[in-house]
């Protein structure tokens, strides 16, 4: 096993052959004969499915072809001879093109000399300018489809007959049948050098080949027999397989050797057709798949190679590893987000292979003293060595027995496999790995219980939750993918996301409502409650107080927020909590929602998801981007454990009863809701005396639709904003909705007021009953309530037809969301096999494998997009306030976003080009290095 | 050629055609193609005179990311 390391080979070229039927025989090992596996005493029979020329799959027995033990054979192939010759299913529509494009009697190619010359040459040039085996494959497929139209030869004159294929192997010429026989012998009448004009090298690939005679049986090793525990043999599908074929093969030999009927012979040579055509491919379209005794269809050839569960994509594209671990995620809010919490059992067993050099020699001695389970004085974890690898490649486990014996034994270029310390980097992931932060390098640290613990700020980019996820860890086993997987691949260099040029890890629900009870307006925290928050972030002494009030000193949460920020940091921007819509800086600032930060302290404004948290962050997003990877980690592990102290000092809980709002409020939304509904009756009176004014593209039921749909989605929203008058931002539930955290100010109007229209694709429900949704309807009523409007809300609780329609609304969504992920996920699947090999090179030109140009320039801007802003190149305006040094006013601000925005427009661009000017700056040739 | 989707296609001379190999540091068979029986090929050889394969066409494009881009093909037949 070690002993391959090193050996490594460059594939220069394959080649893709058919199989000679002689060349089937000479590497045949022997011929078999009889259907029989084992003889009485369980020895495998001569000439028999499993004669021992085959290769060895039973451990003490030796091959008898080439002398090897179970590991050492290979296996090797045998033959079957065949009575009469048979299709190959995998050729068929070679087959057919062949026969359609070649001569019935004289074989030769259907066309004439200076046609054929034209496509050789053709074919010539496309290779020459680098086509690929698909582009030659055009060009034959087009020769043959011009060979299959000419009636007559143009070579000896025969008329031809029009040659079909009845699926899957039955081929017919003007509705007579032709047997692979007559197939064969035309297939061998065809010249050589008309086969190449085809795209086919004669040399390695005869078509008659096509056609078997000859039948290969794979070694056993291939289709090993298992022993139940009964003692009984079971064999594997192939060999079922193939003991069929041999049946009907000796059954046909001898009736056609006894001179049977032409029928009968005729029926077996089908049978045989059928057999091996379902030996190569069970679930051919058109013929029965073969199947077991208990009626479960035979796994062939075929089955064995294609789809999810084939050798491809589940044994070579994707494998089982070793050192790996999985098991249940939990939150850890202590450890950075570059950590992740391993427990002991896992560490004891994922391992670290080191090489054993002078500077080490020492302290590795002790580590394998320890033995496999080694506990410190204190009970604390301490890594000990499962297995010490010699230099020879001899692997010995280290047991509490033989530690100390093994330790002494250990010398310079030994390897031993040590377990897992704190420190040690892993990969750690999360299925569906949708994206490159899916797989991320995490530190380990051992930790007790059973499972793997992380930060909290690193959910977002792994989707993960606490509700039973399993995630993934690999343990890496070389320095050098140890080395690229911390340059590369922690999770700290992962915080801006080449998806969108923004933070992808950050705060998190508790995080942003922690952030915002520090920080909103003047939030004030006693000497005691600050040392309790400080204490989090590692901070020893208390900083000056910003109030003094009747002897009492308080802290500002604002200052408190404003320790971690960089010192040299200024930045604008509207908070979360900021009121929607156009409004003026004053409002702003009485809501503190335009949050100033001057030379890393917070002058004004909440601190809240549009600061730290994840995909929103700007704070985070400035940190990460002007102060790099090692700040922008600090920075997020700080304030979310500063966010979570503040949120413990005050305490915070939701409820039903944060819905609750007083009796007039819902008195008003009532009123509200029955005037809607009456207005919808006012319309549907309307659209019943033909009154209704018909809205331009529309029918005149649309319109009733559209106009009902308005004016039922805005009596919700009137709702909501009179339950929101009443909910004001004390309260817990609107905290969290305003600031990000969690849920949105429509779900709460959905709680305390009305949860309103339920629609299925986009419409007022109508299915059901003939004419109406419900029997509770009268037929063809068009109102409010017999459509689907719910007028309750979730607190008060739902009538039964409203809960029947929000039950239909509901379905929707599950409906989509199943279908939206499996399409999706295919359509990514397609998308990454098709780009899978590409590159950005050097120069910045993205290639393929085979190093043709795909991009000129990566993005045509040769911009990182996990390095860009929002996906634009630069951010000029913080550039600007940087160079400038000073403030542009919020509103200036804003207009600029909005022209810069547009950037250039096409008019542009064209005006740029078409002057004389453009030529010359097209000349000079791309500068490169 | 005006077409708001088709972008910009313009035939290279011979020698310039060099110079963009070199400076691409690529032989021809790199370059993406387009085939003779293209439109926008059809359409430029009514305005050229018949372009051989193994000729290079820039392509001009307005690009969303940055702002104009160029891009060249290789003529193949068919």
């Amino acid at each position: 096993m070690m002993s391959m390391r090193g050996v490594t080979k460059r594939i220069h070229a394959i080649k893709f052959a058919l199989l000679s039927p002689d060349e089937m025989r000479r590497m045949s090992a022997t011929k078999i004969i009889t259907a029989d596996t084992y003889d009485d005493d369980g020895f495998p029979i001569d000439m028999g499915l499993m004669d021992s020329h085959l290769g060895v799959i039973e451990p003490g027995l030796r091959c008898k072809t080439c002398g090897g033990k179970v590991d050492d054979c290979p296996g090797h192939f045998g033959h079957i001879d065949l009575a009469m010759p048979v299709i190959h299913v995998g050729y068929v529509k070679e087959t057919k093109k062949l026969l359609q494009a070649t001569c019935r009697r004289c074989g030769r190619l259907l066309l004439t000399r200076q046609q054929a010359m034209e496509y050789m040459q053709e074919m010539e040039t496309v290779e020459e300018l680098g086509g690929d085996i698909t582009d030659v494959g055009l060009v034959t497929k087009e020769t043959a489809k011009e060979a299959t139209k000419r009636q007559r030869c143009p070579h000896c004159g025969e008329e031809q007959g029009k040659v079909t294929l009845d699926k899957p192997t039955t081929f017919r010429e003007d509705g007579h049948k032709l047997t692979p026989r007559e197939v064969r012998e035309r297939l061998e009448r065809i010249p050589n050098d008309d086969l190449k004009v085809l795209g086919i090298n004669p040399e390695v690939a005869r078509p008659e080949w096509m056609v078997l005679a000859v039948l290969l049986v794979p070694p056993v090793t291939v289709r090993p027999s298992i022993t139940l525990e009964s003692g009984d043999r079971s064999e594997d599908d192939l060999t079922h397989k193939l003991v069929d074929v041999l049946r009907i093969n000796q059954r046909l030999r001898e009736n056609r050797d006894a001179g049977a009927p032409q029928l009968i012979v005729e029926d077996l040579w089908e049978l045989l057709q059928y057999h091996i055509t379902t030996y190569f491919d069970n679930q051919t379209s058109g013929i029965p798949p073969a199947r077991h005794r208990s009626g479960r269809p035979l796994k062939t050839l075929v089955q064995r190679l294609k789809g999810k569960e084939g050798r491809f994509r589940s044994n070579l594209s994707g494998k089982r590893v070793n050192f790996s671990a999985r098991t249940v995620i939990s939150p850890d809010p202590v450890l950075s987000i570059n950590e992740v919490g391993v427990p002991v059992e896992a560490a004891r067993e994922l391992t670290v292979p080191v090489h054993v050099q002078t500077y080490n020699l020492e302290i590795v001695r002790q580590w394998v003293k320890r033995g496999p389970a080694p506990w410190g004085s204190l009970g604390e974890y301490m890594p000990g060595v499962n297995y010490v690898i010699r230099p020879d490649g001899r692997r010995i486990r280290v047991t509490d027995k033989n530690a100390e014996v093994v330790a002494e034994a250990v010398e310079l270029g030994y390897t031993v496999e040590r377990q897992l310390v704190d420190g040690d980097i892993v990969l750690f992931n999360r299925q569906p790995s949708l994206h490159r932060m899916s797989m991320m390098a995490h530190e380990v640290r051992v930790m007790p219980h059973k499972t793997f613990r992380f930060n909290l700020a690193v959910c977002p980019p792994y989707n993960a939750d606490f509700d039973g996820d399993e995630m993934n860890l690999h343990v890496l086993q070389s320095e050098e993918a140890r080395a690229e997987a911390r340059v590369l691949m922690r999770v700290q260099e992962h915080i801006l996301s080449p998806r969108f040029g923004g933070p992808v890890i950050g705060g998190i629900h508790d995080h942003i409502t922690g952030a915002f009870l520090l920080t909103h307006k003047e939030s004030r925290f006693t000497q005691e409650e600050v040392a309790y928050i400080l204490s989090k972030i590692d901070v020893k002494e208390l900083p000056p107080p910003d109030v003094k009030k009747g002897g009492e000193e308080f802290w500002s949460g604002k200052a408190l927020f404003s320790m971690i920020l960089p010192k040299d940091l200024n930045m604008t921007f509207k908070s979360s909590i900021a009121p929607k819509g156009d409004i003026g800086l004053k409002e702003l600032r009485e809501e503190d929602s335009l949050v100033v930060v001057k030379d890393g302290r917070i002058a004004a404004g909440t601190i809240d998801e549009n600061a730290v948290g994840a995909f929103k962050g700007k704070i985070l997003d400035k940190v990460a981007r002007d102060y790099g990877a090692d700040d922008a980690r600090e920075f997020i592990d700080k304030a979310t454990k500063l966010a979570i102290g503040a949120i413990m000092v005050r305490g915070f809980t939701t409820g039903i009863d944060d819905e609750d709002i007083p009796e007039e409020a819902k008195k008003q939304i009532a009123d509200v809701l029955k005037s809607a509904v009456e207005k919808v009756e006012g319309l549907v009176e309307a659209y019943k005396r033909g009154e209704l004014e018909q809205m331009p593209g529309r029918s005149l039921e649309e319109t009733l639709e559209v106009e009902a749909m308005k004016v039922l989605g805005r009596a919700r929203d009137q709702a909501g904003q009179i339950a929101g008058k009443h909910l004001g931002i004390e309260n817990s539930a609107v905290i969290m909705a305003r600031s990000g955290a969690r849920g949105s100010m429509l779900n709460l109007s959905q709680m305390a007021g009305c949860i309103g229209q339920q629609a299925v694709r986009g419409e007022r429900l109508s299915r059901g009953y003939w004419n109406r949704t419900l029997p509770h309807f009268v037929k063809g009523d068009l109102g409010a309530e017999a459509k689907g409007f719910v007028k309750s809300s979730y607190k008060s609780g739902l009538h039964p037809t409203e809960y029947f329609f929000h039950a239909m609304g509901g379905r929707e969504g599950l409906v989509d969301t199943a279908v939206r992920t499996s399409r999706s996920g295919y359509m990514q699947r397609r998308l990454i096999n098709a780009l899978e090999d590409l590159k950005v090179k050097e120069d910045g030109t993205v290639r393929n494998t085979a190093n043709t140009i795909i991009q000129f320039r990566f993005g045509e801007d040769g911009i990182d997009p996990s390095r860009s802003v929002q996906g634009h190149a630069v951010d000029i305006d913080d550039i600007l306030q940087e160079v400038l040094g000073e403030e542009p006013s919020w509103k200036e601000r804003l207009r600029e976003q909005e022209v810069a925005s547009y950037g250039l427009t096409e008019k542009d661009m064209y005006v740029e080009l078409t002057e004389e000017e453009a030529e010359v700056e097209e000349e000079e040739p791309p500068s490169e290095e | 050629m005006e077409h708001q989707l088709v972008p910009e296609h313009r035939l290279v001379s011979e020698e310039e055609a060099e110079r963009i190999l070199k400076a691409l540091r690529i032989t021809r068979d790199q370059l993406p193609k387009i085939r003779r029986s293209d439109p926008v090929i059809q359409l430029l050889e009514r305005i050229e005179g018949p372009i051989d394969e193994g000729r290079i066409i820039r392509v001009t494009r307005v690009s969303s990311t940055a702002g104009v881009s160029e891009a060249y093909r290789l003529v193949i037949g068919r």
